[in-house]
């Protein structure tokens, strides 16, 4: 059985007249392995990685998506994260006046009680947070902050994987976390991924360059187009396509 | 106007009138405040929606019943009942039902430059500084300090001489206690001396769905270069009207920080009337209130710039549940003298509940030509895009909204100098969020 087993996925945005984004999106991914889907703008990429974190925009019309054989669309969007869906935000939002360290607690603690495990003590968590931060080059005063306030297009998404580390979730969906990183950043950012990889937890890379790809070496690509995977294949299929661009796809679908 | 038409007295006037017919006779100049306060009150009755400041909050229809001016409260019952700010180190006065305590109040081993007194004592004293009382005036007749004026017999009378520094906060904790829906006026005097620094706090509590009147007007003397802070925090019991007026009068180069934190009556209404007399001051009159069920709370300010070089801030926020409402007035007036006169104010309204509404209206009235002045409202839900961010890292629903809105309104809170009231302000804030179903 697959880790995350998607099955036909259909989805509109919601409401009466909403259009239709996913339609019949299949992937199966199993422990260990790291997918990454690219695909051109508009094809429903960080759509289904809101599908999977339940944001409450899109309805479901068709399809299954299961985590460990259980219903994940049934879940709340909290339960999710317990249950270890984690996704780094393409575009991570401002939360002014909630700080940093406050933030990643309460997460870390509701994600730790809501599996019946005791919360972590307060030692503990200011030496994980800053150990992943160092890692990460993040300092401390970035962390004194409101979640995101003030932080560089590169520096929220560095933030994004330091929660990350900190919640060690078991399916990680990270959406364009290459997007706004300059060359260094990239390094340290694929780094911190790179180190989170392990035969437990799996990856869904979605990215339009095959540059991340050569720090995050991924098993699988897939290329979505108009809400479906049209094609998939190994590493190369991202060299492939680099070449190449989405000509040939958005013609099929067409 | 048709002078022959009188409104029909509500049972609520009717019952005040009776009250106001035990006004003294007398010949000094706290008779005379009384007297012509209790003439306004005859004249004007209770505000309607018709009078434009009350224009949100109908005063004669929300108050309909009759209660009688509050009798003493039993020492023992006002103890228990006054936990607000216990925790705080400050000294503290309890004032129950609209008088001092005595047993309950710290008024020994005062602070060189601080003198503390009832205003009872200091009436029967004739005590000088009693010709400061009365002296601000909002210039408008407003009905909960007219009340005030007439029938307030205690409060508490404070002064800190020039120079002092005072680091220890007063506190004055006001408390209903009995079993039966009265009236209480509490009148208080506060003068800060040139260059003195103090922070004054006070809290009003009592039984839950019980309709007393909590009515409490305290006056604020501020000399040139002194520096006060006001710190309110209103848990009055969900039945209760609370009225409250604060008046200021701030001198030259000085500055006052006032923090007004709401969240309990049935009605209240906050007036705050501030006349900045001095040059250059620096006033920041901030607030929240916190509000579910049917509470109502209106926060009206009126803050008149005669001079030239003042700055005010005033900023204000509001957390509406269920179906709540809350009201802000806020007029800022630049005279022509008050050149260069810097005043932002800003009201902001987060609504929780579905049936909650806010009423915003922010004024300025600018006479003078080189000013900086600005107002703005916003009202809005918790945005959903925070809401989901939070959620998607495992933090379930009603933590994350208690995280937004303690957010929201950490950013007035914040402005709190004092860390010890500054603190009990957000465990207050916590607990409101606790107990929301
Ligand atoms: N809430 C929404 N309301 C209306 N349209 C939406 C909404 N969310 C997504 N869409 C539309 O759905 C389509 C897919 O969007 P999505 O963001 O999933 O694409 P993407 O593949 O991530 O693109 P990109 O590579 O530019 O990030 C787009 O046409 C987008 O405009
Ligand atoms: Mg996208």
């Amino acid at each position: 059985m697959a880790m995350l087993d998607i099955d036909n996925l259909h989805a509109k945005i919601d409401g009466e007249h909403g259009k239709e984004i996913l339609k019949g999106l299949s992937l199966k991914v199993n422990p260990g392995e790291v997918h990454a889907i690219m695909g051109p703008n508009g094809s429903g990429k960080s759509t289904l990685s809101y599908i999977l974190a339940g944001k409450e925009d899109y309805e479901v019309t068709d399809g299954s998506v299961t985590l460990d054989g259980e219903d994940l669309l049934e879940m709340e969007i909290d339960e999710r994260a317990a249950k270890g869906v984690f996704l780094a935000f393409q575009y991570p939002v401002e939360v002014p006046g909630v700080a940093t360290m406050t933030f990643l607690r309460a997460s870390l603690n509701a994600q730790r009680k809501k599996r019946g495990e005791a919360e972590i003590s307060t030692p503990d968590f200011l030496r994980l947070v800053k150990d992943k931060a160092a890692h990460l080059g993040i300092n401390q005063d970035m962390l004194k902050r409101g979640v995101n306030v003030g932080f560089s297009g590169g520096e929220k998404k560095r933030a994004e994987i330091l929660q990350m580390a900190i919640l060690e979730p078991k399916i990680c969906v990270l959406d364009e976390t290459d997007s706004g990183l300059d060359i260094d950043a990239l390094k340290v950012v694929s780094e911190g991924v790179n180190a989170l990889r392990s035969p437990d937890r799996a990856m869904i890379v979605i990215t339009h360059y095959q540059r991340l790809l050569n720090h995050i070496v991924p098993d699988f690509v897939h290329v979505m187009n108009k809400g479906r995977i049209v094609r998939s294949g190994g590493k190369e299929l991202a060299l492939e396509l680099e070449a190449n661009g989405y000509a040939e796809y958005q013609q099929d679908a067409a | 106007m048709n002078a022959d038409i009188r409104p029909i007295r509500t049972p609520a006037e009717q019952a005040i009138l009776a009250s106001l017919g035990t006004v003294p006779e007398g010949g000094d100049r706290l008779a005379d405040l009384r007297r012509a306060a209790a003439r306004a009150f005859e004249e004007n009755g209770l505000p309607h929606r018709r009078v434009e400041e009350w224009k949100y909050t109908d005063l004669r229809s929300l108050m309909r019943e009759a209660v009688p001016v509050a009798g003493a409260a039993a020492v023992a019952e006002a103890d228990a009942r006054a936990r607000l700010l216990r925790g705080v180190e400050a000294r503290r006065i309890v004032v129950a039902n609209g008088a001092v305590v005595p047993e309950l109040s710290d008024l020994a081993d005062l602070e060189s430059g601080l003198t503390v007194t009832t205003l009872s004592a200091a009436i029967a004293a004739g005590d000088e500084v009693l010709s400061r009382l009365g002296g601000i005036q909002p210039g408008r007749y407003d009905a909960a300090l007219a009340l005030n004026t007439a029938l307030a017999k205690d409060g508490v009378v404070v002064t800190v001489a020039p120079g002092a520094t005072i680091e220890r906060p007063l506190h004055v904790a006001h408390v209903f206690a009995g079993a039966h829906a009265a009236a209480s006026y509490a009148r208080s005097l506060v003068v800060v001396g040139e260059g003195a620094a103090f922070t004054y706090a006070e809290s009003f509590e009592g039984p839950d769905g019980l309709a007393y009147q909590a009515n409490a007007a305290t006056e604020f003397v501020v000399g040139d270069e002194a520096h006060l802070d006001v710190v309110r925090l209103q848990e009055d019991g969900t039945g209760a009207f609370h009225l409250a007026t604060m008046l200021f009068a701030v001198g030259r180069e000085s500055k006052v920080h006032t923090f007004s934190f709401s969240l309990g009556a049935g009605v209240a209404r906050t007036s705050l009337y501030a006349t900045l007399s001095g040059e250059n001051s620096h006033v920041g009159f901030n607030g929240a209130s916190l509000l579910k069920n049917r509470q109502h709370a209106d926060t009206t300010l009126y803050v008149d710039h005669q001079v030239p070089g003042c700055e005010s801030r005033e900023l204000f926020k509001h957390v509406l549940d269920d179906s709540s409402r809350g009201v802000f007035q806020g007029k800022i007036v630049v005279r022509q003298a008050a050149q260069k006169t810097d005043g932002r104010m800003m009201s902001r309204a987060l609504v929780l509940g579905d049936d909650a509404e806010m009423d915003n209206k922010p004024e300025l009235e600018i006479f003078a030509d080189d000013v900086q002045c600005g107002h703005g409202a916003t009202c809005g839900a918790i945005d959903d895009e925070l809401l989901f961010y939070l959620r998607a890292r495992g933090i379930p629903m009603k933590e994350a909204q208690s995280l937004l809105v303690q957010a929201f309104v950490g950013e007035a809170v914040e402005t709190v100098e004092h860390d010890g009231l500054r603190e009990a302000l957000v465990e207050r804030a916590e607990a409101w969020l606790a107990s929301r179903a």
